[in-house]
């Protein structure tokens, strides 16, 4: 059974709510960087990022991650994914990362692109953006800035529609 | 991505698909050799050994590179050290590495086939990095990856190899990459360094540098393996240089947007001049450090995923 | 093995390669020789084998084969050898003489063949060496040799490089009436483990032309002119050295050929995978060369067909292509070999096809002819020729299991037959 859980028009509100969540909370956007998680992180890194840099002289770079090449399940997963690479072409240091992701669940990913994140620098702080929560953590990692949290059973399927990525926006819960 | 080999035994064994599947898994990990910290943990835990039987630096130094990039262990194993000496035979070492538990194996060696041969008999993947005179499928892929960054693509372009043909593996295994890329590939040579039936291979022949080498887009230089050849293939590194060599005067009449390759190490004043090293389009070092970045792509690719069972 | 008092093998389907000829015939076989050959014989008292859709054909001869006695008895013995031969329908069989030591007196001869009675598997024709230990410089004791029961000379393994120690050789066997056997290799090329061409090309093997075969061939058969003598050229393996015999036979020239089933069965395209049970010495050819091998049994240019049988250990093969020996196994898979690429293929009939392994080996050698007539011995064997089947290495019956047949559908086999006095069954008659 698979209904739809936020349509477009919700999807908008909520990164306009995330938006402003982050300014308010970082007292203005100097110093931001947004790094989004391949792949709809990124897209959604780019709305945050464009939205609050309506009237400010300041443009707030935004990156790319890839944590194919970080994750902890790489030995037991069947096929040898392939890594996109990631694209971060800014000093982070002492910057304020937003990092950005469309959806968590385990917490697993996120541990990937915070390892990741090291890798390139040392950042001033890290925060954590998502679209969507849909609980059952696996690590001890919480989202600073939630759009909603939805309660879900462990093998539901939640999925997220970008434009960007595919054509439409859009959030719906499949039951199994 | 799970590739379609299990292991990277030759050029010939891959498909124009495979080929620019780890062209394009290359050009990832090219950008990690960019980052402050230049390692990824992608294959934490695993252990590759590097199997020489025959001496090289470069190519076992950046597979060592490439595996310790990617957070692997690596163990060099290299022919004055080993056991060959005493009369292993090569199922003997194949024996023991399995009993030993690595994940992969990357050998040169110096009869066509020994890849071949362990590929056979172990569970671990088996990189061939050079079996005497038959292939060399990294480098290969690593100047295929080269010039696709300076060409955008290989397709109809002109590349014309230049020496030893006959006892060079690299030859062998870019002759067929860029004739699977779509490059039009002539080689040049004395007659006694050009194969049999080399013309089969879908390349045409030249035996005079002069006709062919301002034609091309891309000249591909061989070493003149001293190693390997006899007296009796020419007469003199005097007479190879004049007749075969990328000397000063056929520099300064060559095109300078034609791209110069070469395998390394170079015999500097004999297959080429010192000055090549200056000329604009000289990719030698370009072709070192994506070296290791298409390794790193052929290790991530091969040992990367568990075990189907 | 029993021993049968009168036999009578019944509505067989009889190959006489003498007469070119294959009759529904039975035949009767008593005290170790033909009795009676006729239409519904009656033989009262007399074992009876209902040969009904099988045919019956002089036992083969294996002109060149290696049975690794003296010297190499973990690969190979004489009995070991001998029986395998017999499975592969092979009656008699000749061992080139490059053991170690190399059979280049009359007590080695005399040696194997104690060692060939001892076993009492397929009759044993030593081949001994032209020249002392082979080493190509001294005649070897060629005349004693033949006394001892030698029926070629031969250095087989190498050529005989000194032009003039080789005619030396062809002219002192003219005394004796021998066919000197040339393994014709021109020295000087370096050893190549496979055929020079696209496939070596490809596989970056240390390759050896086909014209180290052939020139060598050419310069022997113009000694073999020029000194009168009988000159027979082993294992032809390219289209070079069929035309050259075409044309010295032509010219009246006294040669005579062997070629292998290897050779019109497979082409170097086989060393792909660089497995060592291909390489074999001279090496896999073109397809080119597969046919022209072809036509040159198919117009008797090549008169005999023998299966340069090669055992090796496993622990030889098991190592790298460049060294690894040359050479497999082939008694066992010759006769159905030569049946799907020359009978089924329409390039010989099934009589030419006999005669190259049964008259044409007895002619070159002057062993007694063989035939299916009253009085010859009964060495004959029994074959199943719609019989499909693949051969598997727990049927092998020889020391080594070095061969590239394995897992091969073959068709043809031999079931059985007859060495004189003695059945042998390899499979159970019908």
């Amino acid at each position: 059974m698979r209904q739809a859980v936020i349509d477009e028009q919700g999807l908008k509100t909520l990164v306009s709510q995330l938006a402003s969540d982050i300014s308010r909370r970082n007292r203005g956007v100097k110093n931001l960087v947004f790094v989004g998680i391949k792949r709809r992180g990124v897209p959604l890194a780019n709305r945050l990022a464009k939205e609050l840099s309506l009237n400010q002289k300041y443009r707030i770079p935004v990156g790319a991650i890839d944590i194919t090449l970080y994750r902890d399940d790489l030995q037991l997963v069947a096929e040898t994914p392939i890594c996109g690479g990631s694209e971060i072409d800014f000093d982070i240091n002492g910057r304020i990362i937003v990092l950005v992701d469309d959806l968590i669940y385990t917490g697993r990913t996120v541990r990937a692109a915070l390892t990741e994140l090291l890798d390139f620098g040392r950042p001033k702080s890290i925060q954590l953006a998502v679209l969507v929560d849909r609980g059952h953590r696996e690590l001890p990692i919480e989202p600073n800035f939630v759009g909603r949290t939805i309660k879900t059973r462990h093998d539901d399927l939640v999925d997220i529609y970008l434009v960007e990525e595919d054509g439409t926006d859009g959030v719906f819960l499949t039951r199994r | 991505m799970k590739p379609r080999f299990k292991h990277l035994l030759g050029i010939e064994l891959l498909t124009r698909s495979d080929i620019i599947g780890i062209l394009d898994q290359t050009e990832s990990f090219l950008e990690v050799l960019k980052r402050p910290i230049p390692v990824v943990p992608a294959l934490r835990g695993k252990t590759i050994v590097n199997l020489f039987f025959e001496p090289s630096t470069r190519t076992a130094l950046s597979f060592s590179l490439a595996a310790s990039r990617l957070s692997a262990h690596c163990v060099n194993f290299s022919f004055p050290s080993s056991s060959v000496q005493k009369g292993e035979t090569l199922l003997d070492t194949a024996r023991n590495i399995e009993a030993m538990r690595v994940d992969g194996v990357v050998v040169r060696h110096s009869m066509p086939g020994a890849p071949h041969f362990l590929a056979r008999r172990l569970k671990a993947f088996v990189v061939n990095a050079g079996d005497g005179c038959h292939e060399h499928p990294t480098q290969a892929l690593l100047d295929a990856f080269t010039l696709r960054q300076h060409l955008g693509s290989l397709k109809g372009k002109r590349i014309l190899f230049v020496g030893d043909i006959a006892h060079s593996r690299v030859a062998r295994s870019n002759i067929i990459c860029f004739s699977k890329l779509g490059a039009r590939v002539a080689v040049c040579g004395p007659p006694t360094f050009l194969p049999t039936d080399i013309e089969k291979l879908g390349c045409e022949v030249f035996y005079r540098l002069d006709k062919i080498l301002y034609e091309v887009d891309v000249v591909n230089m061989l070493r003149v393996q001293n190693e390997r050849t006899d007296l009796s293939l020419f007469p003199s590194i005097r007479e190879y240089r004049a007749l075969y060599g990328l000397t000063r005067e056929r520099l300064s009449k060559l095109d300078k947007s034609v791209l110069v390759i070469h395998p390394g190490p170079v015999n500097w004043g004999v297959e080429m001049d010192f000055e090549i090293a200056e000329f604009p389009q000289t990719l030698i070092l370009n072709q070192v450090t994506n070296g290791v970045a298409v390794r790193m792509a052929v290790l991530y690719l091969l040992a990367g995923g568990h075990e189907e069972t | 093995m029993k021993k049968p008092e009168r036999v009578l093998l019944a509505g067989g389907r009889v190959v006489d390669p003498g007469n070119r000829r294959v009759r529904i015939w039975d035949v009767l076989i008593q005290d170790g020789r033909i009795a009676k050959v006729g239409k519904q014989l009656r033989a009262t008292g007399a074992q009876r084998i209902d040969c009904r859709g099988k045919h019956i054909a002089p036992g083969f001869i294996d002109m060149h084969c290696h049975l690794r006695e003296p010297g190499q008895e973990d690969a190979e013995t004489i009995a070991t050898g001998t029986k395998a031969a017999l499975a592969g329908g092979f009656t008699k069989v000749c061992p080139m003489p490059n053991t170690d030591p190399p059979i280049d007196s009359e007590a080695l001869v005399r040696f194997e063949l104690a060692r060939a009675k001892e076993a009492g598997f397929a009759r044993v024709y030593p081949i001994g060496s032209c020249t002392k230990a082979r080493a190509g410089k001294e005649l070897a004791e060629i005349g004693s040799m033949k006394q001892a029961g030698a029926v070629a000379v031969s250095d087989d393994g190498s050529w005989v490089d000194d032009p003039q120690v080789m005619r030396r050789v062809l002219e002192y066997c003219k005394a004796f009436d021998l066919p000197v056997i040339s393994h014709c290799e021109l020295t000087g090329f370096p050893y190549g483990v496979a055929n020079e061409g696209l496939v070596s090309t490809r596989l970056g093997l240390a390759a050896g032309p086909d014209v180290s075969e052939s020139a060598a061939a050419a310069r022997d058969i113009l000694l073999a002119e020029f000194t009168h003598a009988r000159l027979h050229i082993a294992h032809v393996s390219c289209a070079a050295t069929v035309s050259l015999i075409r044309w010295a036979k032509a010219r009246g020239v006294q040669v005579t050929a062997e070629t292998c089933p290897h050779y019109f069965t497979l082409t170097d395209a086989a060393l792909e995978t660089f497995d060592t049970n291909f390489k074999v010495n001279p090496p896999l050819r073109t397809d080119k060369d597969r046919q022209a091998v072809i036509d040159g049994l198919a117009d008797g240019t090549i008169d005999a067909i023998a299966t340069d049988h090669a055992p090796h250990t496993k622990s030889a093969k098991e190592v790298e292509f460049d060294i690894a020996p040359a050479g497999f196994i082939g008694f066992e898979t010759a006769f159905s070999l030569g049946y799907e690429q020359l009978v089924l293929a329409k390039k010989l009939s099934l009589a030419d096809y006999v005669s190259r392994m049964t008259t044409a080996p007895a002619r070159i050698l002057g062993l007694p002819m063989p035939c299916l007539q009253p009085g010859a011995d009964a060495d004959l064997v029994i074959l199943d020729l719609k019989a499909r089947w693949t051969w598997t290495r727990d049927q092998v019956f020889s020391r080594s299991q070095n061969s590239p047949f394995f897992g091969r559908q073959l068709h043809g086999r031999v079931i059985g037959g007859f060495l004189g006095h003695k059945q042998f069954w390899f499979l159970h008659p019908a």
